[in-house]
Formats: structure tokens, sequence, C-alpha cells
């Protein structure tokens, strides 16, 4: 596959390093000549220096015959337009947008960018996930249908603590697949399996229902998410 | 009309203290407090703080009850991300924006949003100058008329 990386920075060389390796061919473009350079030392000579938001940098790229343009730089404004062009100027088939703000990952979705990657919300969702206490996280967002992943941590005085799966008011989109218990192991729940204060769920919810299904598992109401 | 206008520089800046004169209601919003410097004394639209490419600082100018909304500043990308969070998450009607390379220009106009590209309208006044200067009789040429072209450019 020909893949054009856009953004020579850390995520972009990993990548770009993953992808050789993988067979793949791949040409990042960089603005900083210094970057791009070492970049080349390092990997060869996959490394076109000029800015990937311009079409004409684009052409010279060979934007028209690549399979894929994952935009990585730390600039959202910058990644969504290079998606947009490579897209729409270049009908490249599938294109890929770091996003540094959490919070555009709705404007990228509403613009048909195929993927996002929200960097910062992958990052607090670890961090999150390692915290004590932690209401509700999402860990993965599904392509298309607007489906989400979630995993909610069951509070010890939740209404829903002691009774089955199948008692509990879920939102009509959500649906429980994961319990993991307090001690760490993970079981597929059916309808009589009780939930433990403690317990791990994780749960496939549509976006929109999050809040309601985090009311529904912790008795709480839903807080802001950012 | 309640206009916001994103970038204060010297085009925003004019463009804003215009519809301000005109009786419009214009908040004008910059990264920088120091662009509002570029507002004549008379202007008496809200000027706000922040990142147009960014829904909490549209929100905070008030986007959700915009008429208008125009970017100018001189980031192309800036311009139309914001131009399209108004057009597209906050609904505004008239959407406006700056595109300076006529590439992005072209393909984002084909895309629906309504742009002005200040490269070819540039481009275009100084051929027609240059034309007009071309056909004109020879004495126009010299001596105070070729001074006065030189101190407009």
């Amino acid at each position: 596959m020909y893949i054009i990386v856009v953004g020579g920075g850390k995520i972009g060389y990993f990548l770009a390093r993953q992808l050789l390796e993988d067979q793949h061919e791949v040409l990042i473009v960089e603005q900083n000549a210094e970057k791009a350079a070492q970049i080349a030392e390092e990997l060869g000579e996959i490394v076109m220096i000029g800015d990937g938001c311009e079409a004409a940098t684009m052409e010279r790229a060979g934007m028209g015959r690549t399979d894929m343009a994952i935009a990585l730089t730390g600039d959202d404004e910058d990644n969504l337009v290079v998606c947009q062009v490579a897209k729409h100027k270049f009908n490249v088939p599938h294109t890929i947008a770091r996003i540094n703000n959490p919070k555009n990952e709705r404007i990228f979705k509403m613009l048909g960018i195929d993927a996002t990657i929200s960097s910062t919300g992958v990052i607090l969702g670890l961090i999150e996930q390692e915290l004590p206490s932690h209401p509700m996280i999402p860990l993965m967002t599904l392509k298309g249908g607007g489906l989400e992943i979630v995993e909610v941590k069951i509070p010890p005085d939740a209404q829903v603590v002691g009774k089955p799966v199948k008692s509990i008011l879920l939102p009509q989109k959500a649906l429980i697949t994961l319990i993991i218990g307090s001690d760490g192991q993970a079981m597929l729940p059916s309808g009589d399996t009780l939930i433990q204060a403690g317990d791990e769920v994780v749960a496939v919810t549509m976006l929109d229902s999050e809040d309601a299904l985090r009311a529904a598992l912790t008795g709480a109401p839903a807080p802001q998410r950012y | 009309m309640r206009v916001i206008i994103m970038g204060c520089g010297r085009r925003g800046s004019a463009l804003a203290a215009m519809l301000d004169s005109e009786g419009h209601d214009v908040t004008v919003l910059d990264v920088d407090a120091a662009a509002f410097s570029f507002l004549p004394d008379s202007f008496g639209g809200t000027e706000i703080v922040g990142n147009g490419a960014d829904e909490d600082s549209l929100r905070r100018a008030g986007i959700d009850q915009a008429d208008a909304f125009v970017s100018t500043t001189r980031g192309d990308n800036r311009n139309v991300m914001a131009a399209q969070m108004a057009k597209h998450i906050f609904k505004v009607s008239r959407v406006i924006t700056l595109i300076h390379d006529p590439i992005r220009e072209e393909m984002y106009r084909s895309l629906g949003l309504r742009t002005v590209s200040p490269t070819k309208i540039v481009a275009h006044s100084l051929k027609e100058a240059l034309l007009a200067e071309e056909s004109a009789p020879e004495p126009s040429l010299g001596g105070s008329d070729a001074l006065q072209g030189g101190n407009e450019g």
C-alpha cells in the first residue's frame, strides 16, 4: 500500500518505521527541514520537505495514487485540511487524522474524515482507567453508526449492586458485553449474572445514550465528560 | 445583523469597523488581544480573546445567536475549520471565509462554503491596473501619474 503521512513528529516517525517494516511504501511530508533530514538519516529517503496542506505539495507527493493519507501534525486545523483536500481533490480512499483537542472529534466526523484518533483523549482515558474511582471511560469509538465502547465502574452505593443484569433498565441502544470483577476476572455476562460493587462493566452504547447508561449503572447524575 | 468576525488584523478590523458604523451588532474574535488596537476608537462592538477554531470560544462569542460568521485570519486552515464549525455545528446561516490559496479556495467553494480569495482579487486588480495603464495614451505615463501609482502600491 502507498501511504502518505503528513507531519514528521514522534508519532509520524514511529508510524512510518512500523509501516516500512510491514513492507508498505511510505512518504512523510514534513515542513521543518531539520526534522526531515533527521528522519531521512534514520529511515532513508522517504521524506519530502513541504507544507502538506498545499495542494501543490500533495501533487508532488503523489497524493493522487495514494491508498491512505494520515495527518499527524500538532494542529487540528492542518490535519482537517490535509484530509479534506486528500479526500475531495485527490479522491484518496482512506483518510485518518490525529485530533489534539478532543472536542474537535465531532466536526471531523461531520466532515467525513474516515477515522480520527484523539491522542489527548486516548491518554486521558488510559490515565483515568488507573485512577481508583472513575465513573465512566470511553474506551473506543466504533467506526460508523455512532457507537462506542465504554467502561463503567460500579460504585458501592449504586442501585444495581446485587441485582441481575436482566433487571437493569438500560437505555434502548446499550448492551452490557463484559464484566470484569474486582478480582480481575473477566466474564461474559448472562441475564442472571449479579452485578457487584467494584465491577468494571464494559458496554456498547450509542454516543447519545452514554449519559443514560452511566446513570443506570452508577445511580448518580451524569457529570460533564470533558 | 449579528456578525462574528474571526481575526482582527487589518482586514478583519476594517470589516468590523464598517459593519459597526452601519449599525450591525459586531463581535470580533482574535487570539491576540493586541490585535484589537486595529479597531477605531469609535468601535462599539464586542471584543473577545479566543481561537475561532474552537467550539467553546465560538460559544463565548455568541455563535448560537449569530446571523453571520466571517473568518479573516491569515491562516487558510484555521479559517476553513472555523467556518465549517459555524456552518455545520452551529448552523449559522451566512458563513464566509477568506482563503488565500486559490486551489484550496476552489475546492472549499465546491464543498459549499462561501469563499473569498484575496490572492485572486489582488492579482485581478493588478492586471486590470496594468492593462489600463498600457492602453492609456503615452503622456499620462510620465510625471505625476507614475509617482502616484508608486505610492498606491
